[in-house]
């Protein structure tokens, strides 16, 4: 309906486009060469990330920073928020942005110490 | 925006309905709010998943090693290729979508109906390629033995280093063991189907074949299965009680129990979510060639299925993350 509203700037501006239907394949170009980077790394598996950063490997933080940055852009330009108002942006994107995280903290943080208990503890889980 | 004398009325008369808050429609706010609640139901799933996951770190099952199937080539290692297909399938599927939601805004007919058979094609095809995926997971490949504690013993090659099959090696030994059925017996009690080999053709064949190693659940620093010597290979063979080929949701080949209970869990509801996708899809699309959003003077409820569309691709972005690659 309000094609004419449409936001054709991605990357912040970088990089802009003529039409919305030139946007879309860009966007699909950015996302496919996103998920063939991750492909890669997956297959290679390189060394220099297995190092550890935050108790979790670099490699899978890599992977879930990617996939965070592809779900942006299909949020943002497959589902339009770009173009949608403020405060309706605001409503859907803060309470995911505020809950999973929490619940993310929460769950594996119980976990890991259940992890450690199961491991230091004096039952043996191998019978 | 399409209709100026309603703007009139608004301004008159806010109450009166017909008013858009938000500069957006009733149906495509609750579309959105479906699916805020809708992530946060996948989000539970994946952090139970994450929760089983950390609580048992050093045994977890490496998706690498599981799923390894390509159509069409058999017995080669392809890790990964086939989800990886996947994906491109369902973010090719939500473009299309995304397309015919822009054609929709200039009113084009035929370029919506061009565009809405093309994502329902991608959706049948994901949907396909998931089947096929589950069909694989469920018969394994190789099988393995479970410990009274339920841990998985796998078996490979000491010398080759690749995994070795119970048909490769097991022994046979005649039994009169044979699958109790309910029309047998002294009361109705059937079970399920037994496996191919029992416990003890497998330990018999293990100690003929002196090449063979175990292939423990256990992970070591560098993040591979910790494989045991030939003596403690024999000495966790007695613990053995169970064969296990291929996968339900009690037993499975590939390790943790909890692995197969949750791949078929979220993969399944969301091969769920991508069937309604289609099948709603497919109503839209007959609506769009029947001339129904013609006649109302604009395309939204494409936009809708649209929404629902890419968040079904959404989250599978979010599944290919944690199911197959961390």
């Amino acid at each position: 309906m309000a094609h004419d509203t449409e936001n054709l700037a991605i990357f912040r501006g970088l990089l802009k486009f003529k039409s919305n239907v030139q946007k879309i394949w860009g966007v699909l170009i950015f996302l496919s060469i996103v998920t063939t980077v991750e492909v890669i790394l997956g297959i290679v598996k390189p060394q220099s990330l297995m190092g550890m950063f935050l108790g979790m490997k670099i490699l899978n933080w890599i992977f879930i920073i990617l996939t965070i940055v592809k779900a942006y852009y299909i949020a943002w330009d497959f589902m339009h928020i770009r173009d949608e108002k403020g405060s309706f942006k605001g409503s859907i994107v803060f309470p995911l942005v505020f809950l999973i995280p929490f619940l993310s903290w929460i769950l594996l943080v119980e976990a890991d110490y259940i992890f450690e208990v199961m491991r230091t503890g004096f039952v043996s889980w191998n019978f | 925006m399409e209709v100026t004398a309603n703007n009139i009325k608004e301004e008159s008369n806010p109450w009166g309905g017909g008013a858009k808050p938000l500069n957006t429609s009733y149906g495509k706010m609750m579309m959105w709010f479906f699916i805020v609640s809708d992530a946060l139901t996948f989000t539970g799933f994946l952090v139970a998943y994450g929760f089983s996951r950390f609580k048992n770190i050093d045994s977890w099952p490496i998706a690498d090693e599981v799923f390894t199937h390509f159509p069409f080539l058999h017995g080669v290692d392809a890790p990964m290729y086939y989800v990886a297909l996947m994906t491109f399938v369902l973010i090719f599927s939500s473009v299309t979508m995304v397309l015919a939601v822009d054609a929709g805004h200039h009113m084009n007919k035929a370029k919506v109906t061009f565009y809405m058979l093309l994502t329902i094609i991608g959706g049948a095809i994901f949907v396909g390629s998931q089947a096929w995926e589950w069909k694989n997971f469920i018969k394994g490949e190789y099988g393995a033995l479970e410990t009274k504690g339920g841990q998985i013993l796998q078996f490979m090659d000491a010398e080759t280093g690749e995994r070795v099959a119970l048909e490769a090696f097991a022994a046979t030994i005649d039994t009169p063991r044979v699958t109790h059925e309910e029309s047998n017996g002294i009361w109705f009690f059937g079970e399920t189907s037994l496996p191919s080999y029992s416990v003890e053709e497998v330990t018999a064949g293990f100690v003929a074949h002196e090449n063979l190693v175990i292939k423990s659940e256990k992970i070591d620093a560098s993040g591979h299965k910790i494989i045991l010597s030939r003596e403690d290979s024999l000495l966790q063979l007695e613990g053995a009680i169970n064969v296990v080929e291929g996968a339900n949701l009690i037993h499975n080949e590939y390790g943790n129990r909890l692995f197969a209970d949750f791949f078929f869990f979220i993969t399944g509801f969301h091969g769920f979510h991508v069937f309604s996708g289609v099948v709603i899809n497919i109503i839209i699309f007959f609506n769009v060639i029947m001339g129904t959003y013609e006649k109302r003077g604009h395309y939204e409820m494409v936009e809708k299925v649209g929404l629902y569309w890419h968040f079904v691709d959404l989250v599978w972005v979010f599944v290919f993350t944690f199911f197959y690659l961390v």
